[in-house]
């Protein structure tokens, strides 16, 4: 299941960061994140929660990059 | 300017002004230190912040923390030393902040620039209720069949056919093709065109779901998440620049001074220690990681402004290591419909022989009979035409004025007694007799399209070392194509397998990994050779999904010399990519030897490493302006 979600970050490498954190969260198969259409494309393993997956993801990238938003 | 910007923006202005008044200000001592860090407040509060809880998410190499702590020991060191230059601090922040509003500024207005470029999506439908009153709806919500309404200066917003009126729509979004298109009533209209003059009336032929113009907007939406090698590069020296520069900037720190020691020397702590500080002013990769994803971007966004939609920026990368571009030749190196080419009559005038052609062909569905009346406009004169027979494999005869006028092949000719010649040109000849009587003959073909010649010219131009054609027609005339474009390699008489295996050998007998291999086709039973090639082009898929599907670049008409301007844009877009990743690597490299040597100073890594980022900006947007290639004059 893919699923594309709007962002919010303000330095590319800040957008690399949260690519880094969103791919190592649990039940996240694979993420990508453009950081100039401002999207996160996510991937979830089968049989995921997504909504808790996505809470999940939007708590470790804050982790990286403080001033971000993942809009869930 | 978003309210983040302007307020970032009116904090770097106070903050430049304060510190230029408090250089000229004779205070002194303690109060000089309060005022200088009220402005280094100002300037760097929210940085502050950050780096404060970097340290709390044990993020020991965010970049925020490395400013703070580049900063606060420069002024520790000032405070040490008594020198009371605060400024240095000052200004490395000022600089950063200005780095960063320009890039969050630069960014967001390409973003707005490139998305502005692609703005084809529309907002609304207009159906007709049953007074006549037209109500904007969304275009989702309107069903498949139902009659929408577009008025001039409005958007075609879903796919459909023109039930009444007439109009000319402007293509160039779609296609970047500037000559309007006429539709009139049986017309299908495509989504995304804009209606220029007259009101029709469209019957909806698919949901807006799954018109072109939403399933373009996908397909750019989608090609940033596909990533271009080179991205992945810089994204993984991102990863390892900054750790390695804060431990050069530790090593930097102590083993000089050690070894000085050890030396019995003056150690200089304080010296050693600045220009470790000077290492992590140029921590952050940022000039780098930006200017990569944004020169791709700009590059799609201005592929796609001349009507070439590239599905991700690997398949840019891609298409700029393309020196094989292998083409099918039906519909796209020629216009895929029969033409007259020639017209040799024996003892009547050329026009009166297409006269009565289009005649007796006046009812037949076959592709040569489409050509002829296509060329003899006036078909539907006062003429009687009667009796007419068709006669499988031989051709048609028919009484045209009284007079007994049979259209064929040689076959045909024998059998109505007529003394024919075979003509010395290629293509499809038909013969014509009047009463038994040879009348001459008319040479049909597939015409090559008026920009082919030139587009494959063009190719060798930048850079392309083959160019190959495969066609199912017959040798003949494949080869005779093939010497006219001046093509390389020529593969007639496939099956549709056969292009496959082709392109299979191709790709098996290429010298090196990065000689790429393009197919062009028209996306008509070519997908699997589309899906086979190294990236695979689409040509003139207005309309048709199976080749925006299985395409990695999809053309939106079928000019080939759109295939020139993709690879045009593909290198140029490449090359800037490559500029800025060496110079920004350069420039850095550069910054920390001389910093390293105690030549560059804060204030020159800090103007460095700001400049570095705007330059690189910069050049990243140029590549929204790369211009395709234009038909030259004939």
């Amino acid at each position: 299941m893919k699923k594309t979600y709007k962002i919010d970050v303000d330095c590319a490498n800040c957008a690399d960061k949260m690519e880094k954190a969103a791919s190592g969260t649990p039940g996240v198969k694979e993420c990508s994140v453009s950081f100039m259409t401002l999207k996160m494309k996510v991937e979830f393993e089968e049989g995921a929660d997504e909504a808790a997956v996505m809470k999940q993801v939007r708590e470790n990238c804050k982790k990286v990059e403080d001033d971000c938003e993942v809009f869930i | 300017m978003n309210k983040k910007q302007k307020k970032n923006l009116i904090r770097i202005i106070i903050a430049a002004v304060m510190t230029a008044a408090l250089h000229f200000i004779p205070v002194t001592g303690v109060l000089q230190f309060v005022l200088y860090m009220i402005v280094y407040l100002i300037i760097g509060y929210d940085i502050l912040i950050k780096a404060f809880k970097g340290i709390k998410n044990r993020q020991p190499l965010d970049e925020c923390l490395l400013m703070v702590i580049a900063t606060i020991g420069a002024i520790a060191l000032a405070l040490y030393e008594k020198s009371g230059d605060y400024i240095e601090a000052i200004a490395v922040m000022l600089f950063y902040q200005v780095g960063e509003w320009f890039q969050s500024y630069a960014v967001g207005k390409s973003r707005k620039n490139i998305t502005e470029l692609m703005d084809i999506a529309p907002d609304y439908a207009n159906i007709e209720e049953g007074n006549g009153q037209l109500t904007k709806v969304d275009p989702d919500d309107v069903e498949v069949g139902q009659i929408i309404v577009v008025r001039p200066g409005e958007k075609v917003p879903i796919d459909g056919v023109v039930v009444s009126g007439a109009s000319s729509l402007n293509t160039a979004a779609l296609t970047g093709e500037s000559v309007p298109r006429d539709v009139k009533e049986g017309d299908s209209v495509i989504s995304g065109c804009i209606n220029l003059n007259g009101l029709i009336k469209v019957q909806t032929t698919k949901e807006f779901g799954e018109s072109t113009v939403t399933k373009i907007l996908e397909l750019i939406e989608d090609a940033s998440s596909r990533k271009s090698s080179s991205e992945n590069f810089i994204s993984k020296f991102a990863r390892v620049y900054t750790p390695a520069v804060v431990i050069s900037a530790l090593v930097l720190a102590f083993l000089p001074p050690v070894v000085l020691l050890l030396l019995g020397k003056d150690p200089v702590f304080g010296t050693w220690l600045y220009r470790a500080l000077t290492f992590l002013v140029i921590s952050c990769p940022c000039a780098l990681v930006v200017s990569i994803p944004l020169s791709f971007f700009a590059g799609i966004g201005g592929a796609g402004k001349q009507g070439v939609l590239i599905k991700g920026s690997n398949y840019l990368e891609i298409l700029s290591e393309t020196k094989t571009v292998v083409m099918d030749k039906t519909g796209t190196l020629t216009k895929g419909a029969f033409e007259i080419t020639a017209i040799h009559p024996d003892g009547i005038d050329a026009e009166g022989l297409l006269h009565l052609a289009a005649h007796v062909e006046r009812h037949s569905t076959h592709p040569i009979a489409a050509a002829i009346r296509n060329a003899y406009a006036n078909e539907a004169d006062d003429c009687r035409i009667e009796d007419v027979e068709e006669i499988a494999g031989h051709g048609i005869i028919a009484k045209v004025n009284g007079k007994s006028v049979a259209v064929g092949n040689g076959k045909l000719m024998e059998k109505v007694g007529a003394k024919w010649r075979e003509c010395h040109r290629e293509g499809t000849t038909l013969h014509v007799a009047i009463d038994g009587e040879y009348a001459g003959h008319i040479i049909i073909e597939d015409v090559i399209k008026p920009h082919s010649k030139q587009a494959i010219r063009d190719l060798k131009r930048i850079g392309v070392k083959n160019t190959v054609m495969l066609t199912g027609d017959k040798k003949q005339i494949a080869d005779k194509v093939a010497a006219e474009l001046s093509l390389d390699t020529v593969y007639s008489e496939l099956l549709p397998q056969d292009k496959v295996a082709k392109v299979e050998e191709l790709l098996s007998s290429k010298a090196n990994e990065k000689e790429r291999i393009a197919f062009v086709g028209d996306g008509i039973n070519d997908a699997p050779v589309l899906k086979r090639a190294d990236i695979g082009i689409a040509m003139g898929a207005m309309g048709s999904d199976a080749a925006i599907e299985a395409a990695d670049i999809v053309l939106m008409d079928d000019d080939p010399l759109k295939i020139v301007s993709a690879i045009k844009i593909s290198k140029k877009c490449l090359a800037i990519v490559k500029e800025n990743i060496w110079f920004a690597i350069g420039i850095k490299l550069a910054c920390l030897v001389l910093g390293a040597f105690g030549i560059a100073n804060m204030w020159a890594a800090i103007f460095a490493d700001v400049g570095v980022m705007i330059l690189a900006v910069l050049n990243a947007i140029r590549c929204m302006f790369v211009k395709g290639a234009k038909p030259e004059e004939a």
